[in-house]
């Protein structure tokens, strides 16, 4: 055999090769290790040669899973070497032994430097490769502009270039701040007009990190990327050499579209174009041949296209292509592609509006739950996972509960984590919740954890209509032979607490629940006795008149107890029996437990908190980022501000979030004791019982309620609490529901967006979503119900101005609990106006009644379309319409100090399109939109702002329309924008007899005379 | 980043080359090995060829005796990966003649030698053969 030329490394491998066994090897691993330790000592008699050798046998060593400790220097002083392949062994085993941090490399950062900027470009290259693959820090700052003067010189080969690339690409990954993204966005640019598709394949690379932390900055790169595009496509002037099997470079094709997906649109409609074309063409053109490199290929190409459609959200057209080709792909049978079809599929469900066209293939989906093969059934598991909604959800989770039973080990507690999840998220009522938790526990108990059952006893300790269906289904439980020791303590706990429900149902007596339960007691292990003890007790106090003789037994067990050794028990076993010699007064001790507060599902936030991260964001997690703020997501809620709760489902006793001050007194009460004894005090029994019931589960319970407590009240500061409340009628005094975040400030926002939240409280999020067109407006109101329980007396009415024709579809009465409703609002414009519709919004929640009145975001700006008129348009148009009433001037005084390029974002943000260049003076500012309503139909309106560079305050506005009112109430809307914080409240009507007008942009609120007359204010809001 | 490692391991799981593109001890490497191996090497030829692993996924090829599997981020296209595992078994190809196990294990530095021509720092550097293999013939050509 041709050995490497390097004799003694062919022979030290021929040896390990020949260990019989790992201790053989390790033993010659350990000789040759002390071989090469002696001659690096006597490093003086060492050849360039010599070392080179044995720092390949310590490379070889290290790859077998050995430490090398030492011969770092050796390899390092290698980098020094004058000859070719001894300089490569330096830099190659260099990059495989040490990492960014290691001292010896600092001391080679000088001769890496100087290779770097040497004229020798073989050099050149190993330099630049080890830099790229382990440079640190003090890399970056010593070697960029080096690096990126390289990349850019044309008297550089691609072979330096293309590596320099990448180099820079580490580099800026240590230290951002290397890459000066002025001067460098048209260099990028620059660069990707080269041909050498070597060259092209690295800078893509280093566009694709550039534009994930800044797409703004890197436009001009844009267009460059679909020429690239195009060219592959096209197969134009793509060497034979980078052509695979047939297939002009995919891995560059795939890079390109990669980087296209961190660009959030395409607004050239030409590019747009181009691209569209060229996605067309693969999402059309590719077939299933027989050569399997070749298919590959190009559908590594074709799933990076489908990635690129569904993130440019292109015409529905596409889209529909797209789920029907994911549709075909998880029916194949190359397990490849159909484990492709799933993920991506998966990936799709963050697309709006694709989830009925994906929810067809439902069986197929169920079908690949029971793929042989684990990673395929993971993605299917994920697909159904994230599909499932009100109207399957029963089907999908009776899916993975079946595929529970055979399911491997490994994938048990996922499988059990998410039906959990599902079941909750969605279950079209209750008793399906509880059936399911069940059914979950028993068959996979090992993977069930506590906060599953936590949460179905949340559950149904909140709803009296479920407790004795509960009760009845866990006996059902009880009653078989062998049970999993959750379902003990599950089945205990509801027992316990609402088995008397069920005392006149045959075999349901006290005594014969005790039994059952009691049968148990040998079988579970100490966390389970004290509540077992609890439930006892419970019973015990149920049963009236006393039955003598299951008192007897009960107390005999207590006194039992009483010596064990497990301080839990012993402690409740001792406190049992002497409370419940009390006789009457047991009954105010232990009487049932109160309704738990609602909180965010702590699976959920588990769920979550398993998303492992990567270290770089990927462009799916910034897309699904993008997704996830203009998604209203019912379930997941957390506070507005700061941190979130404390995830652990946490027992504690606050009898509604309204009442401050006794979670307080709960709090001191249960916090010195640790739950136990104060159980005697009578005012406050229940609290404390409940740490006691279950002492070691609550451990974060009360910490967790104060901090959601103050978690509300700060998020509420200063003015802004003041307004928030103020919404709130002053006749209610019982109204404290809370909301959460600031309601103007979510109005304000939503009336420059199209949807977003437009009221939160602890029960109900209320999010809103529109869409525009012309005077019409199509709104959509998503009430969602936080809790565990319904919402009743759900009222939604309308007080719309005279200028808005709205009407609103049936508002259900009640909110399933944790349901989503839709309310679809249809909107017409009659005429122009700055008034405001209002939602009168009240529900009710256990004895509290909630009432908000929420401005709705129909405002006048809603109705205008941008629309950017030329020098030659403008002109005319505004000499034509000559003074008042068409045209208006006013010199506004008292405005927000804002640059010029401020002011014409803020009027951009509004649809009114500022035309940069039409007016000559440069203080100056004109901008157009088109206004609809039914009245004035489309029609064009013109505005002029003159600034004074010398006096920011003070402007002079010109606004012309072909409507009279249109103009007046645009000209206000302006000013209202315009107008700095505290004046405003005076400014004139539009028109006597409507409603007073829209407020502007910021809330009056920090004026005394506001805050002292809460009726002043809340017509000033309204 | 895109790839992490590039493992190649006969199939009684010895690993035959192992680069990696981050840092990780060589506790680490050993355990992840370990695992990455037991889990793929199980496999059957029915079974599609990504494994998810921690918080990799793992896209792997079978050439008779040797298994060659790519640790990449979640999100990378994986089928490219695929691809760039057979060009680099082409590439040793055209270089060794029908290359196997032994070639791999006895001019374990050529090997690095073309994988530094074709990764750096987990991105694609090249895709031409005729470029990754230039370095080496020169070499080959000066010795």
């Amino acid at each position: 055999m041709a050995l490497s030329g390097m004799r003694g490394l062919s022979v030290f491998i021929s040896d390990i090769r020949n260990c019989p066994n790992k201790e053989q090897e390790r033993l010659r691993v350990d000789k040759e290790l002390g071989n090469v330790r002696t001659r690096f000592k006597n490093e003086k008699g060492l050849t360039h040669y010599e070392k080179k050798k044995y720092v390949w046998k310590m490379l070889y060593i290290y790859m077998l899973g050995y430490d090398v400790d030492f011969g770092h220097m050796e390899a390092v002083s290698l980098i020094s070497a004058p000859k070719y392949p001894e300089k490569q062994v330096g830099y190659i085993v260099t990059a495989c032994l040490l990492n960014e941090n290691h001292d010896f490399l600092r001391l080679a950062i000088n001769t890496v430097r100087n290779d770097i900027i040497g004229r020798n470009e073989t050099f050149q290259c190993l330099a630049l490769t080890m830099v790229g693959n382990i440079g640190g820090r003090e890399f970056a700052e010593s070697l960029a502009p080096d690096v990126q003067k390289l990349i850019i010189s044309s008297s550089c080969r691609p072979l330096v270039r293309k590596k320099a690339a990448l180099c820079l690409l580490r580099l800026y990954r240590k230290n951002p701040d290397v890459v000066n993204v002025d001067g460098w966005a048209d260099r990028m640019a620059q660069l990707l007009d080269e041909r050498d598709l070597g060259v092209l394949t690295s800078s893509m690379s280093l566009l694709v990190a550039l534009v994930s932390n800044n797409h703004e900055a890197y436009w001009s790169s844009l267009p460059k990327c679909v020429k690239i595009l195009e060219r592959l496509a096209r197969n134009q002037d793509v060497p034979q050499e980078y052509t695979y099997y047939g297939i002009p470079s995919p891995w560059l094709q795939v890079k390109t579209m990669r980087a296209l997906q961190y660009f959030p649109t395409i607004e050239d409609p030409n590019t747009r174009r181009s691209l569209f074309e060229v996605l067309q063409r693969i999402l059309m053109g590719t077939d299933v041949v027989k050569n399997v490199n070749k298919n590959n290929a190009s559908h590594a190409v074709l799933f990076e296209a489908l990635a690129l459609v569904m993130h440019l959200d292109a015409e529905k057209e596409m889209m529909s292509q797209c789920v029907a080709l994911l549709g075909k792909f998880i029916a194949v049978r190359e397990p490849n592609i159909r484990y492709l079809g799933l993920e991506n599929m998966t990936r799709m469900l963050m697309v709006t509006d694709v989830q009925d066209i994906i929810k067809r293939h439902q069986a197929q989906i169920i079908t690949s739950l029971k793929d042989p093969d684990i990673s395929i059934r993971r993605r299917a598991l994920d697909l159904l996972y994230g599909m499932c909604d009100v109207s399957n959800a029963k089907d999908i989770v009776e899916e993975i509960l079946q595929y529970l039973s055979t399911a491997e080990f490994a994938m048990r507690e996922e499988l059990s984590l998410k039906a959990a999840i599902l079941a909750e998220k969605f279950a079209p009522d209750l008793s399906w919740y509880v059936d399911v938790i069940l059914q979950l526990i028993d068959k996979a108990g090992d993977f069930v954890s506590d906060d599953i059952w936590f949460r179905v006893v949340q559950f149904v300790t909140n709803n009296e209509d479920l407790q004795p269906y509960a009760a009845v289904k866990v006996k059902e439980y009880l009653d078989k032979p062998a049970i999993h020791e959750t379902m003990v303590k599950v089945s205990a706990y509801i027992l316990g607490e609402f088995g008397h429900l069920l005392s006149r149902r045959p075999g349901c007596g006290p005594k014969e629940l005790f039994n059952i339960i009691h049968d148990k007691l040998p079988t579970v292990s100490t966390s389970t006795i004290p509540i077992l003890l609890s439930t006892y007790a419970k019973i015990l106090m149920h049963t009236q008149p006393p039955d003598p003789e299951l008192q007897n037994q009960i107390w005999a067990i207590f006194s039992k107890y009483e010596s064990c050794i497990d301080v839990e028990i012993q402690q409740r076993a001792a406190e049992y029996f002497a409370l419940s010699r009390k006789g009457a007064a047991l009954m105010d001790i232990l009487a049932e437990m109160p309704k738990f507060p609602e909180r965010q599902s702590s699976l959920i936030k588990k769920a979550e908190d398993a998303e492992v991260d990567t270290a770089e964001q990927s462009a799916i997690k910034l897309r699904t980022q993008q997704q996830m703020s203009n998604a209203l997501v019912v379930t997941d809620q957390r506070p507005a501000n700061g941190t979130p709760l404390v995830g652990q489902l946490s027992l504690v006793k606050v009898p509604s979030m309204t009442n401050n001050t006794d979670v307080n007194s709960a709090d001191q009460g249960l916090t010195p004791e640790n739950g136990a004894l104060t159980t005697v005090d009578p005012p406050q029994p229940s609290a404390d019982l409940l740490g006691d019931l279950l002492g070691p589960l609550a451990i974060e319970g009360p910490p967790t309620a104060i901090q959601s407590q103050q978690n509300i009240v700060s998020g509420l500061e200063g003015d802004h609490a003041v307004e928030a409340t103020a919404i709130v009628p002053v006749d209610e005094p019982q109204n404290s529901v809370q909301p959460i975040g600031n309601i103007a400030e979510r109005f304000h926002a939503l009336c420059l967006k199209d949807s977003g939240v437009l009221y939160e409280d602890p029960h109900i999020q209320i999010g809103i979503k529109a869409e525009w067109r012309m005077y019409h407006g199509r709104l959509v109101l998503f009430l969602g119900n936080k809790n565990t329980t319904p919402l009743v007396s759900v009222q939604a009415i309308i007080l719309p101005p005279s200028h808005l024709k709205i009407e609103l579809s049936l508002v259900p009465e009640t909110i399933p609990p944790r349901a989503q409703v839709q309310c679809p609002l249809e909107v017409v414009n009659l005429r122009p106006s700055r008034d405001v519709a209002v939602l009168d919004f009240s529900y009710k929640f256990g004895n509290n009644v909630a009432n908000v009145k929420l401005r709705l975001p129909a405002v006048l700006n809603k109705f205008l379309q941008p629309i950017s008129v030329s020098a030659e348009e403008f002109f005319p148009q505004w000499r034509s319409l000559s003074g008042p009433p068409l045209k208006l001037q006013e010199v506004v005084r008292g405005v927000k100090p804002l640059l010029l390029m401020e002011m014409a974002n803020l009027f951009n943000s509004f649809r009114l399109i500022v035309c940069p260049g039409l007016d000559p003076n440069p203080n100056n500012l004109v901008a157009s939109t088109t206004f609809f309503s039914e009245s004035t139909q489309a029609m064009l309106c013109l505005v002029r702002i003159e600034t004074d560079p010398a006096d920011r305050t003070q402007l002079r506005v010109t606004i012309a329309s072909g409507d009279p009112t249109l103009t007046f109430e645009l000209k206000e809307f302006i000013k209202e924008q315009l107008v700095s914080i505290p004046s405003v409240p005076t400014a004139p009507r539009a028109s006597p007899g409507q409603a007073p007008p829209a407020p502007p942009v910021a809330q009056p609120t920090s004026s005394a005379a506001a805050l002292s007359d809460p009726g002043a204010l809340l017509a000033g809001l309204l | 980043m895109g790839i992490r490692f590039i493992l190649m391991v006969n199939k009684q799981g010895q690993t035959r080359l192992a680069q990696y593109y981050e840092y990780l001890t060589i506790e680490e490497r050993r355990a992840l090995e370990g695992e990455i191996v037991r889990k793929c090497l199980a496999r059957t030829e029915q079974q599609c060829s990504f494994v998810e692993h921690r918080n990799y996924k793992i896209v792997y090829r079978r050439y008779a005796s040797l298994f060659f599997l790519v640790g990449v981020d979640n999100d990378e296209n994986e089928l490219a990966i695929l691809e760039f595992i057979h060009l680099l078994v082409e590439t040793m190809d055209r270089h060794f003649g029908n290359v196997c196990e032994l070639d791999i294990m006895f001019h374990l530095e050529k090997a690095h030698f073309m994988l530094e021509e074709m990764v750096m720092n987990g991105c694609i550097v090249e895709t031409s053969k005729s470029n990754i293999l230039a370095p080496i013939q020169l070499m080959d050509k000066a010795s």
